[in-house]
């Protein structure tokens, strides 16, 4: 029987082809370069709101009166002064912040004081939305000196809206 | 004088493996950064900064994202519509949730307002959304990494 003899002389090159890998290696780059988008990382603050409606018992008299946070605005939607309770800042939401940190306490847990507080937002009709969002953040919690994030008034809803006329 | 002869013919073979390693590289960071959740972005909307604003700790039950522009106009899904006119797709919305054993009162609806879109209107819009039996709404913002 005759054996056939495969190339077997070891000097043979096995050139590979490179190019179409290259294209398509060059190909995905790019669109992965093209569709590249730097994101910023994005979060929420949980509102539950159900629809208003007439309360069906008694109060609960270990329920606090909520807080009412009043946000006028000025020119352009820009913020003309907030308050708390009638008790003015400014425009200054670290001073609003303080004194919701001065209402709370320290104190923490099941029925304290942070747990059971409520925030209600009275916020001009015109009102740019980014001021909503920076008293909510002043409310809601601050960042300590280590980084970790202290949290106030987990309860806030919203007053009902005013009319646009009433700015 | 001697002159060396210099060898000509030979297949000059640049060193690909250098490039192709940078390159795979290259493709590697692209495709774990690429972010494909465009469902929830819209290139109108610019949220406002908060320092609190973190991701959320685990996926939402059912979440309805809801843009609203600076014109007061609402976009759900590819529609953009007066907050007015919402009622309708909120009600599919409701009974889509429905179909699936979740309750209106237990769906999300993210609002991503634009910075300066009127306060007035995002309440139009969490009333609109109440009257749809909606009660969980998560206000959107951009994590400010700059004042910490």
């Amino acid at each position: 029987m005759k054996v056939r003899h495969g190339r077997s002389g070891g000097d043979d090159k096995i050139e590979l082809q490179m190019t179409p890998m290259i294209d398509i290696v060059f190909q995905l780059l790019v669109f992965f370069i093209m569709t590249f988008k730097i994101v910023s990382q994005e979060g929420d603050f949980n509102v539950k709101m159900p629809l208003a409606a007439p309360a069906a018992g008694a109060p609960d008299d270990l329920q606090l009166p909520p807080m009412k946070v009043r946000l006028r605005a000025g020119a352009g939607g820009l913020l003309a002064g907030v308050s708390l309770n009638d008790k003015g800042f400014g425009t200054d939401m670290d001073a609003l912040r303080l004194d919701i940190i001065g209402f709370i306490g320290d104190d923490r847990g099941p029925g304290s004081i942070q747990e059971t507080a409520e925030v209600e937002l009275d916020c001009d009709y015109g009102l740019n939305y980014e001021h909503v969002i920076q008293a909510i953040t002043a409310v809601s919690g601050h960042i300590d000196g280590s980084g970790n994030v202290v949290k106030l008034v987990e309860k806030i809803k919203f007053a009902p809206p005013r009319q646009a006329s009433g700015e | 004088m001697r002159v060396a002869k210099k060898k000509t013919g030979g297949i000059l073979e640049g060193d690909l493996t250098p490039m192709i390693d940078m390159t795979f590289q290259l493709i590697a960071f692209f495709m774990v950064l690429i972010n494909f959740s465009q469902a929830e972005q819209n290139e109108k909307i610019q949220l406002p900064d908060s320092q609190l604003a973190k991701p959320p700790e685990g996926p939402l039950e059912f979440p309805i994202t809801i843009h609203l522009t600076t014109e007061g106009t609402a976009i759900i899904g590819s529609s953009e519509l007066p907050i007015a006119a919402l009622g309708p797709i909120l009600i599919k919305e409701r009974q889509v949730a429905a179909s699936q054993g979740i309750g209106a009162n237990e769906a999300t609806i993210i609002i991503r307002a634009h910075k300066f879109a009127q306060t007035g209107r995002v309440q139009e819009l969490i009333q609109k959304c109440q009257e749809n039996d909606f009660e969980k709404f998560a206000l959107r913002a951009k994590e400010d990494v700059g004042n910490n």
